[in-house]
């Protein structure tokens, strides 16, 4: 794959690194020619000198053959930029940002980058799973290409489906319960005639604008 | 009309005091308190201290009253982020952005940003002097 890589920052110099010792080519675009040259030093002639946001410099990097585009500079309106740019005038298939504000991740998918990454968010999450009694809904994957999720759900003592049959429950349109975890860690395949228990998880597919609906029907007393 | 401007430079001060004598509502918001200075003595309207392209910054400022948002710092990637802020999460009608680089502005007027480029206006006003 060809990468190309916005900000020679700490996060973009072992980014460039890593996808390099996989095997990738690498691009490392920087203002500062200085940090540039000492990663050249170490990594070979893999950097531009150049501000990612000019179309001058994207045509430079060759960016129309690129298969990813990665902002990692510390300001997110640098890496929304930059992004948009690689999207709209290169046509780059797949464009990641890196941001800082956690109020960023909506917008920029609202305004055409394929993914964002934030070590904020990452840090967060880790500290709600600390403090948290576990959590009702956990998100297992995002099926590609589609607006469905696989979610792992615990059903709470209080819940007004303990001891209901799952052909009883009412779930959110396209939501499908397809296993059953007991509390005893005991895995089955659920059928329309399987009671579920308190302290079950379920295993459900289903809408990711769902989730809402899913706890509604799942955790509602 | 009601308008919120983002940064006060010379430019943003100059624009508030215009609008505000043809008798508009003007508020200015810039991350410094020092630029505040720029705006003439008479200026009525709210001058804010927030981070145009913060989402909460820019509700405190009022946003979801405007019925203009102009982006004038004197960074093109700030006001871009900030002008589609505007847009596409308050739906103000009227959004403007101020980008120094002639191709950056190009793109984002292809993109339907409103936009304006000084450096092109400046250059093209130069060549009809001569």
């Amino acid at each position: 794959m060809y990468i190309v890589i916005v900000g020679a920052g700490n996060v973009g110099y072992h980014l460039a690194k890593a996808v390099l010792s996989k095997g990738h080519e690498v691009l490392l675009i920087d203002r500062d020619a200085a940090i540039l040259g000492r990663i050249e030093d170490e990594l070979g002639s893999i950097g531009l000198e150049g501000d990612a946001c000019e179309a001058n410099t994207l045509e430079e990097a060759g960016t129309a053959r690129a298969d990813l585009f990665v902002a990692v500079t510390e300001q997110d309106a640098d890496n929304l930029v930059a992004c948009q740019i690689a999207k709209h005038r290169f046509k780059v298939p797949r464009t990641v940002a890196r941001i800082t504000d956690l109020k960023n991740e909506p917008l920029f998918k609202k305004l055409g980058v394929d993914v964002t990454v934030s070590s904020t968010i990452l840090i967060l999450q880790y500290i709600e799973s600390q403090t948290s009694k576990p959590p009702f809904l956990t998100r297992l994957a995002v099926l590609k290409g589609s607006d469905r999720e696989i979610v792992d759900v615990r059903i709470p003592p209080t819940s007004a489906v303990v001891g209901k049959k799952i052909r009883d429950i009412s779930l959110p349109q396209n939501s499908l319960i397809i296993l059953l975890i007991r509390r005893d860690e005991r895995i089955q395949l659920p059928t329309s005639t399987t009671a579920l228990e308190a302290g079950d998880r379920v295993v459900v597919v289903g809408d990711r604008s769902s989730e809402a609906g899913l706890h509604q029907a799942l955790a509602g007393s | 009309m009601k308008v919120l401007i983002m940064g006060c430079g010379r430019v943003g001060a100059h624009l508030a005091s215009l609008l505000e004598t043809a008798g508009h509502e003007v508020t200015v918001l810039d991350v410094d308190p020092s630029g505040f200075g720029k705006l003439p003595l008479t200026f009525r309207g709210n001058a804010l201290l927030g981070d145009g392209t913060d989402e909460d910054s820019l509700r405190r400022a009022g946003i979801e009253e405007m019925d203009a948002f102009i982006a004038l710092t004197e960074c093109d990637n700030t006001n871009i982020m900030a002008a589609q802020i505007a847009k596409s999460v308050f739906n103000v009608r009227k959004a403007v952005c101020r980008v120094y680089d002639p191709t950056r502005e190009e793109l984002y007027r292809e993109m339907g940003l409103d936009t304006f480029c000084p450096t092109a206006l400046m250059a093209e006003s130069v060549v009809k002097r001569l």
